[in-house]
């Protein structure tokens, strides 16, 4: 009971931080609340979804590919939209309020386009949903692929971030913007590297996701939300806190719908983070600026 | 002195003309200004202290959520007055806890704390509801036409315009603004932080709770969902930061022009809205940066200079 | 009398796929209707001479997070109607004349305050002839006082309320299509009880439900109609709307050693546990979900074997008139409806169009016909009772390509269940 109720945990978890990794980049480096976070991830669902159903292209090969596109559309964002408000602000608060109101916007946009494209019904189908028994406990193949990806992903940019010279950049500019280009580093092109990457693994997470989870044009709010607690919890730009921010989320959740009662699980996120903010405003790991 | 009277006077007079609305207004145009009156006091009342203080709050929904609830378990067991006095009661203890949560959170940490908290509101009412009390789905019978409640959503706006006017004339508007710019110097030069901040938020969230307890007759039927819908505080923020948070009548004037444009769009386009909305929005940002207010004072401003010289 | 017997036949049934909404017999005997109509309905049909299209309005959510329900039930239906009267030349009216429709739409973006305000304007800026409802309980409930404070007919069909009865009194003109969570949960446990008289399933439910006004309606009155037949509900909890993970709650289900699994879930958790079940292997001999378990794509959700899983609604699958309704609709709208609440939306439309055909386009004559007049629809002949439809399906079952209605037990076009469910492969 314990150890199933733990790996059900950590897999729901893995998933959480899958959503919220892309996000943590955006946040934490390009300094850009980007609440269409979740509309890029369903749109990455969808591709999947018609690559799959019309093409017979398994997920697993539609993960090399819109990463791609979700990194050169986030570029394009961030170069004709997030940059001129990236210019004009005068202050991090500044930058804070526009992004999130052009980031909401482009949130209708997207939602819009896929409402006309694809409709507003439930799209699913079935890909790896299969058992798989690890110590005894029987989980969905789907979402221990998922689970897995978002360890290596989330380790390999943690390491990239905190042990390569580019890495160095990225925190430069993540801890001043104002002095990093002192230094020789060109802010504006470092952001819109991390945002268009942020972009990649919002795609890749959402492709991921569309394996096992039913979606819907108008359910990315849900993924957004979701992220923004976990990153918060993580704290700001710090890929591993966002890691195991989402890791725990999931467990305490499972272990809340176990042992407790099921109808408390989301309200217990939602508890936990408070307490969390509360406490810890920086986060339970503080941010790469600290 | 005859400027103030004058304004007081063209103040009362506009007053009086959208009290007489109802007379002449039919009762689409009535349901209309109901939503305006709803939203002029939800933007006006968010600015009140999100304006000079920065805090984006997106708690917006749980108070006016908590307002149309309390409304939905008691209007049929205590009068109606009463069940207003027990929401604002609700809605003022919440207030305090996220007041006092203002003294510890800053910048986005703040805004997600807001949301997390209007979601956490909303899990607990379910939870409680379908564990002690056994019924999710109220239902609000309470024989009010769209005037009574227009009427009342308008004395609203009245009040919480005419509190944010009062506030800029007393110290605690001062300390606010000074807060607003630099909470170091705030604190040093002797404004009571905490107080000032957590009196205001309660304050503004009693509003707002007000708001949601009076419209809410028109709905009906109220479940969880459909009272604590996001997209309110979202649209709260939206009008006030259009219209200019920092400005008394910013977030009435920045609700009045996105509630024409949404009630065109949703009829000229229903198939897609989203889309016009989203490229709205994202026009406003960059077309309109620090609210309309603003931007018609410097078009005024400049066409003064021009005619100057 | 006589448009009473042209009515009677007027058999739905023998009409197929495309031909669905030709009214060639009527025509024949257009001409004698006329001269009924001009007589007993002058004043309706001088209104009727000088206006050129019938107005109909709706505000439905097109965006948001009813979007989805709507998508499936509400708007192709709407749609649908609207196409196929059209192509018949226009709305009939009792003078045998006909005038095409003209739609007015709005998206209430799924919020209550939206759609009580489109309500108003429907009413009374854009002055249509007929408000047809918006998706929802409570949006239903939202409207419901508007429209009778216009005086509109108002067929609430995606409502289920078990003060249906109440308001049908209170709001005179307003009609209850989805009866209410008693009806539905009763049904269930004398599906449930005749199996395990039979020796098919033991007597302990899992149960689980959804924590909104739906589930918590069905799951309140289900827990007295199953303990009353001496179920025992080994499992019974109550997960939170929003919920996408439910392999700690179908774990602890399959643990509980029921035989019948009962979910009062709602998209896209009914789909999230089908999966989940799925991928536990829990193969309980009923498995039972709530709304989404009839929709189409249930079939692509449960990987092609949605084979003997239990539901809430159901069809008369071997009726033909039904057959050809899900034929045109998979035809014009590129998807087969829902087997619930779509051919009910349907049917709700032929009667408002035939009550239109029998009295005109005045509203208190069109509410009294809906309210006592009886109707040819394709789920056959229907009579409201007290303004509420009562012969309705209350459990179905996927059975081949169909998902069929099996209870009420006994009742006119249900099939009987298949206990237990075939494996998961």
């Amino acid at each position: 009971m314990l150890i199933s109720t733990l790996m059900f945990g950590l897999v729901l978890g893995g998933t959480y931080a899958l959503v919220a990794l892309g996000l943590s980049m955006q946040y934490g480096i390009s300094r850009i609340m980007n609440l269409a976070h979740g509309e890029f991830m369903i749109a990455a669902a969808f591709c999947a979804y018609v690559l799959f159903d019309f093409a017979g292209l398994s997920p697993l090969v539609t993960l090399l590919i819109a990463p791609l596109i979700g990194f050169g559309l986030s570029w394009l964002i961030y170069t004709v939209m997030m940059h001129p408000l990236v210019k004009r602000a005068a202050n991090r608060g500044q930058l804070e309020a526009d992004s999130i109101l052009a980031t909401f916007g482009l949130l209708f946009i997207l939602q819009g386009i896929m409402l006309v494209v694809f409709g507003s019904d439930f799209t699913s189908y079935s890909y790896l949903n299969i058992p798989i028994d690890i110590f005894g406990v029987t989980i969905a193949v789907s979402r221990v692929v998922a689970f897995g990806l978002s360890l290596f992903l989330g380790l390999v940019l943690y390491v990239l971030i905190t042990r390569s010279r580019w890495g160095a950049t990225l925190r430069a500019v993540a801890l001043s913007p104002a002095s990093a280009p002192l230094v020789g580093i060109q802010v504006d092109k470092v952001a819109r590297q991390a945002f268009a990457i942020g972009g990649a693994l919002a795609a890749s997470g959402g492709v991921l996701v569309s394996m096992f989870v039913t979606f819907s044009a108008t359910g990315g709010v849900v993924f957004t939300m979701k992220a923004l607690i976990v990153v918060i919890m993580g704290g700001v730009g710090n890929l591993l806190g966002a890691l195991i921010a989402g890791l725990a989320l999931g467990v305490i959740e499972t272990f809340v719908t176990s042992y407790f009662d099921p109808g408390l699980s989301l309200a217990s996120t939602y508890l936990l983070f408070i307490i969390v903010l509360l406490w810890r405003p920086q986060g339970l790991f503080g941010s790469v600026r600290s | 002195m005859t400027r103030t009277v004058l304004f007081a006077i063209a103040i009362l007079a506009g007053l009086a003309i959208l009290a007489l609305a109802p007379a002449f207004l039919g009762e689409y145009g009535l349901g209309f200004m109901v939503s305006l009156m709803s939203y002029v006091t939800l933007a006006t009342a968010w600015a009140m202290f999100s304006g000079p203080t920065r805090y984006i709050s997106l708690a917006t929904v749980a108070f006016f959520g908590i307002g149309a609830y309390t409304v939905a378990v008691f209007n049929e067991t205590l009068p109606y007055p009463f069940v207003l006095i027990v929401a604002i009661s609700i809605g003022a203890l919440l207030a305090t806890f996220v007041g006092f949560a203002t003294l510890r959170l800053a910048g986005v940490y703040f805004v997600i704390f807001s949301f997390g908290l209007a979601e956490l509101v909303r899990q607990l009412i379910t939870w409680f509801e379908v564990n002690i009390t056994g019924t999710l789905g109220r239902y609000i019978f309470l024989p009010f036409e769209t005037r009574h409640i227009y009427w009342q959503l308008l004395a609203l706006a009245a009040v919480t315009i005419g509190i944010g006017f009062w506030i800029r004339q007393t110290r605690l508007g001062l300390a606010l603004k000074v807060i607003g710019d630099d909470e170091l110097v705030a604190a040093h030069s002797g404004i009571a932080l905490a107080r000032t901040k957590v009196l205001l938020f309660v304050l503004s969230a009693s509003l707002m709770t007000l708001a949601g307890a009076i419209q809410s007759p028109r709905w009906v039927y109220i479940e969880p969902a459909i009272v604590f819908n996001p997209t309110i505080s979202f649209l709260t923020v939206i009008m006030a930061l259009l219209g200019g948070a920092t400005r008394l009548w910013g977030p009435a004037l920045g609700v009045i022009p996105l509630m024409i444009l949404f009630e065109w769009l949703s009829a000229s386009f229903p198939d897609h809205f989203s889309i016009f909305l989203g490229a709205m929005f994202i026009l406003i940002v960059f077309l309109l940066p620090k609210g309309v207010l603003s931007a018609v004072e410097t078009r005024l401003a400049r066409l003064k200079r021009e005619a100057n010289a | 009398m006589l448009l009473a017997r042209e009515q009677e036949s007027e058999p739905f049934q023998k009409l197929g796929g495309q031909e669905m909404l030709k009214f060639t017999r009527r025509n024949a005997i257009a001409g004698l209707a006329a001269l009924t109509a001009a007589t007993s309905f002058s004043v309706v049909s001088s209104v009727a001479d000088d206006r050129s299209s019938i107005k109909i309005g709706y505000a439905v959510s097109k965006s948001g997070g009813n979007a989805t329900g709507a998508g499936i039930t509400t708007i192709p239906n709407y749609e649908l109607w609207v196409k196929d009267v059209n192509a018949a030349g226009g709305l009939e009216l009792p003078d045998g004349s006909r005038l095409p429709l003209e739609v007015i739409e709005y998206d209430d973006r799924s919020q209550t305050e939206e759609v009580v305000r489109a309500i108003q304007r429907l009413g009374a800026k854009d002055k249509v002839d007929f408000i047809l409802p918006p998706w929802g309980t409570g949006f239903n409930l939202a409207v419901a006082p508007l429209m009778d404070k216009f005086g509109y007919p108002h067929l609430a069909v995606t409502a289920v309320t078990d003060k249906a009865p109440e308001f049908a009194k209170r709001w005179n003109k307003s009609f209850w299509f989805l009866g209410g969570g008693v009806d539905y949960a009763e049904a269930l446990s004398e599906v449930l009880s005749a199996a395990q008289e039979e020796g098919q399933i033991n007597n302990k439910v899992a149960m689980i439900s959804v924590a909104d006004g739906f589930g918590i309606d069905l799951v309140n009155a289900a827990r007295p109609a199953l303990e009353d037949k001496g179920f025992d509900l080994a499992y019974d909890v109550t997960y939170p709307l929003g919920t996408s993970d439910f392999a700690a709650i179908v774990n602890d289900a399959k643990n509980s050693g029921a035989d019948s699994f009962i979910a009062f879930s709602y998209p896209p958790g009914t789909f999230g546990v089908t999966k989940q079940a799925q991928v536990a292997g829990y193969n309980p001999k009923v498995f039972y979900t709530g709304v989404g378990g009839a929709f189409p794509v249930f079939k692509k959700i449960s990987g092609g074997q949605q084979e003997g899983v239990m539901g809430i609604g159901g069809v008369q699958s071997d009726s033909k008139a039904i057959q050809a309704y899900f034929a045109h609709h998979t035809e014009e709208i590129g998807n087969p409806p829902d087997s619930w609440a779509s051919a009910v939306t349907y049917s709700s439309l032929q009667m408002l169009q035939e009550a239109i055909r029998r009295v005109g386009l005045d509203r208190d004559a069109v509410a009294k016909e809906l309210s006592t007049g009886e109707f040819d629809t394709i789920m056959g002949k229907v009579k409201l009772e007290d303004n509420q439809l009562r012969t309705l399906w209350w459990a179905g079952q996927w059975q081949g390509d169909n998902f069929s209605a099996i209870a009420p037990a006994g009742g006119t076009g249900t099939v009987a269940p298949v206990i237990p469910k075939p494996a998961w492969k």
